[in-house]
C-alpha cells in the first residue's frame, strides 16, 4: 500500500504567550516541531507498511526549514517526502493550503491512502483533511482511532457526536486520524543515517504548475481582520479562604 | 503578493520585531529588515504597527453575487434536532434583523415538529428532505445536497454546527463551492459598513481571538462551536413556510458497518454546577475526593484535557475546545491554570471560581472569584465543612 502523510510545522509550544502591555507574542523558546497529530498519522502509515507492505511519503507546505521536519520523517522511517514552498504559498488559509497540497499530491504520484492528522495544534481548524480529499476527489473519513485493511478497502473506526462508528471506505481515500493510533517511535540509528543522506525535494510555484491567483494570500478567500486578547470576565473578587468559599458555594448552590 | 514596509512612514520602532511569531524581522541601523524566507503573511506585524508602516499588498478580488440570505446547517443525531441547530437559527435571527435578510434552515428530514421548531427558534424557511441518503450523518450525501441548493439559490451566509459532524462537512461544501471557511467560530456580527460577517475563534492556540472575513466569496461560511451561541427565548411562535427539496442522487461511497452508542453520559453539558480539575490538583486521590465532594455538592464533575489524556477520567469530563462545551449556573475550577482551549469551553458559565495556587494563573482572568490556595486543600477542607 501506498500511503502519503501531510505533516505541519507548528511551534513546539501550543501556548503562545501574550505580553499584556503590548498585546503582542511573546517568543521565548518556541522551536518548531511536527504538529502532533500529523506524527500519529506518519506512526499509523508506518505500521500498516509493516503489515502490508508499500511506501510511506511525507509531504509538507513551508518554510524552506520545513526540510528538517520531512528529514526527521524520514529519520522515522518515511521513504520520501517533498516540500512546497514558495513566497508565492505564503498567507495560505484553508482553501489554498488544499489546493497546493492537492498539486503535492499529483507530483508525488499515485496514493492508496492519504493520512493527516486530525488538526493542527496551531490553527485548530481541522479543515485540510476534508478540502484536500474534495479536491482529489476521493472519500474522506474523519477522527479515525482504528485502521483495518481489507482488499481495495478500509475497515475503519472512528468518533462521532453520538459515539463511535465502523466504517468501510473504499479505497483510495483520506483519514484523518487521532492521537489513538500509537504512540511516534523514535528515530532507528539507521534512519537516522539514511536521514542524514536524504535530500528533500522542494517543488516551487511554478515547479508544482500551481495557478499562483490559487495560492498564498491572493488564493485565500478568508482574512484576518483583526486580532485582540480574549475578554476576561474582569477583575475576579479575592477570597480569603476555603470558609469563604464554602459560604459563597452554599450562597450560590441555593 | 508581499510585505512592504515605507521607510518614509516606519520610525524602527521595533514593535513589529516582537509581533512577528516567525522572527522575520529585525531592525538594523533603525531600518527594518524582512526575511522573505520566514514571513508566511501573518499581518502580525501590519497590525502591531503604529505608523501604519508596514502593509500587505493583495489584490481586490470581485464579490461574487449572492443571491442573499442567512443559511444554517441545521444537524441531526439518534434523538432528533441538536441544540446547536437551534442556537444557529437564533443567530442567525439576530444578523437577519440588522441586515434585513432571510434565514433558511437546511433540515435533512421529513419532520413538520422539527422544522416549526427551527421557525419558532428564527427561521422564515425551512428547507426539508425526505431522502434514504440523508438517514445517515455521510458527509458525501449531505454536501451533495447541501451544494445542489446553496447553488440554485446562492446564500450570502452558510453556517454550520462545530460538531464533528459538521466540522468534516462543512471543509467539503468550501471546498466544492470555492468558499472561505472560518473554523470554531465563537462570535459572529455583521459589520455595520461592510456588510460583512465578522467572524470571531481563538487563533494561535487561542490566545488571541482573530476576527476573519471572506470579502469576495459568496457564501461566508464558518462553523460556529455549540453551547456558546445563547438558546432561542421562548416567544411567541412564528411564521415561517416548509419547502420540500430534493436529496442526494446516491448514498457516498463510505458505508456504515455498526455503531457504538456513547456510553453513560457523564451530563456535564447539561449540568447545572460543575466542579472542575486540572493537573494542579497533583494525584488521582484528590481527583477521587473531587467526585465525593461533587456528590455531595449535587455537582457534575469536568476535567482539563491533560487529566484525560492521562488517563485519570473519561473524554465524556473533558471540558475544552476538544472536549464539551459547558454551560453550567455555577462552575468551581480546582488547580486548573485557563488554557485557552480550555476556557473556550466554559464560556458560557455564569459564574465561575477559581481555585489555584499561582496568583498569575489565566483562569482568575475568567472568574468572578478567586482563590489562591492548594487545590488539594481545599477540597479536603470542603468535604469537611459539608459533612
Amino acid at each position: 500500500m501506498n500511503i502519503l502523510v501531510c505533516a505541519k510545522q507548528v511551534p513546539s509550544s501550543g501556548e503562545v504567550r501574550l505580553d499584556p502591555d503590548t498585546g503582542t507574542i511573546i517568543r521565548d523558546g518556541c522551536e518548531a516541531v511536527i504538529n502532533p497529530f500529523d506524527s500519529h498519522a506518519l506512526e499509523a502509515a508506518l505500521c500498516l507498511r509493516e503489515r502490508l507492505g508499500g511506501t510511506v511519503s511525507v509531504l509538507s507546505m513551508g518554510i524552506p526549514a520545513c526540510a528538517d521536519m520531512l528529514r526527521d520523517c524520514v529519520a522515522r522511517g518515511a521513504d520520501q517526502t517533498l516540500l512546497l514552498t514558495d513566497r508565492a504559498f505564503a498567507g495560505a488559509d484553508t482553501l489554498a493550503t488544499s489546493y497546493a497540497l492537492s498539486l503535492g499530491v499529483s507530483a508525488l504520484g499515485g496514493f492508496d491512502l492519504i493520512l493527516c492528522g486530525r488538526m493542527a495544534v496551531d490553527g485548530d481548524t481541522a479543515q485540510i483533511g476534508p478540502e484536500l480529499s474534495e479536491r482529489l476527489g476521493i472519500p474522506c473519513v474523519c477522527d479515525v482511532f482504528a485502521i483495518e485493511p481489507q482488499q481495495d478497502a478500509l475497515v475503519v473506526r472512528r468518533e462521532t457526536d453520538d459515539g463511535a462508528e465502523q466504517v468501510r471506505v473504499p479505497l483510495p481515500a483520506l483519514l484523518t486520524v487521532t492521537r489513538e493510533l500509537g504512540v511516534p517511535r523514535m528515530p532507528s540509528i539507521d534512519g537516522v543515517a539514511r536521514s542524514l543522506r536524504h535530500d528533500v525535494r522542494t517543488l516551487s510555484c511554478a515547479e508544482a504548475g500551481a495557478d499562483p491567483e490559487k495560492c498564498g494570500l491572493s488564493g485565500s478567500p478568508t482574512q484576518v481582520l483583526s486580532t485582540a486578547a480574549p475578554q476576561g470576565r474582569g477583575r475576579a473578587q479575592t477570597l480569603a479562604d476555603a470558609g469563604q468559599l464554602c459560604t459563597l458555594l452554599r450562597e450560590v448552590l441555593e | 503578493m508581499s510585505l512592504s514596509v515605507s521607510k518614509k512612514a516606519c520610525v524602527g520602532c521595533g514593535l513589529c520585531v516582537r509581533a512577528c511569531p516567525q522572527s522575520a524581522l529585525r531592525v538594523e541601523n533603525k531600518t527594518l529588515v524582512i526575511d522573505g524566507g520566514r514571513c508566511v503573511l501573518c499581518g502580525e506585524c501590519v497590525r502591531a504597527c503604529p505608523q501604519s508602516a508596514l502593509a500587505i499588498r493583495r489584490e481586490r478580488a470581485r464579490v461574487h453575487e449572492a443571491g442573499g440570505g442567512i443559511w444554517v446547517f441545521a444537524q441531526r443525531g439518534s434523538q432528533g434536532l441538536l441544540p446547536v441547530a437551534l442556537e444557529l437559527c437564533a443567530c442567525a435571527r439576530r444578523l437577519a434583523d440588522q441586515s434585513g435578510a432571510r434565514v433558511c434552515a437546511l433540515l435533512p428530514a421529513d419532520s413538520p415538529d422539527e422544522a416549526r421548531r427551527l421557525i419558532d427558534a428564527g427561521a422564515d424557511c425551512v428547507f426539508t428532505c425526505q431522502s434514504p441518503y440523508l438517514h445517515e450523518t455521510l458527509d458525501e450525501p449531505y454536501a451533495d445536497w447541501v451544494c445542489a441548493l446553496a447553488a440554485q439559490h446562492r446564500p450570502d451566509i452558510l453556517l454550520f454546527g462545530a460538531t464533528l459532524f459538521g466540522r468534516q462537512l462543512a471543509p467539503r461544501v468550501a471546498a466544492r463551492l470555492h468558499t472561505g471557511l472560518t473554523a470554531d467560530c465563537t462570535a459572529l456580527s455583521t459589520c455595520a459598513e461592510t456588510g460583512l460577517l465578522h467572524q470571531t475563534r481563538p487563533a494561535f492556540g487561542g490566545n488571541l481571538m482573530a476576527t476573519i472575513i471572506t470579502p469576495a466569496h459568496r457564501p461566508q461560511m464558518a462553523t460556529v462551536r455549540p453551547g456558546v451561541m445563547p438558546l432561542p427565548e421562548g416567544g411567541a411562535p412564528r411564521r415561517g413556510e416548509i419547502v420540500p427539496t430534493e436529496g442526494p442522487k446516491g448514498p457516498g461511497r463510505v458505508h456504515i458497518l455498526s455503531r457504538t452508542p456513547r456510553g453513560q453520559g457523564a451530563g456535564i453539558e447539561k449540568a447545572e454546577v460543575i466542579f472542575s480539575a486540572g493537573r494542579g490538583i497533583g494525584t488521582r486521590k484528590t481527583l477521587e475526593r473531587l467526585f465525593e465532594l461533587a456528590e455531595r455538592a449535587g455537582a457534575q464533575v469536568g476535567v482539563s484535557r491533560p487529566l484525560c489524556d492521562m488517563g485519570w477520567a473519561g473524554r465524556e469530563h473533558q471540558i475544552g475546545q476538544t472536549g464539551t462545551s459547558v454551560r453550567p449556573r455555577v462552575l468551581v475550577a480546582f488547580g486548573i491554570s485557563g488554557a485557552i482551549q480550555h476556557l473556550a469551553g466554559m464560556t458560557g458559565a455564569k459564574t465561575v471560581i477559581a481555585v489555584n495556587q499561582d496568583p498569575e494563573a489565566p483562569i482568575f482572568g475568567a472568574a468572578q472569584y478567586k482563590l489562591v490556595a492548594d487545590a488539594q486543600e481545599t477540597i479536603e477542607q470542603l468535604l469537611q465543612s459539608m459533612q
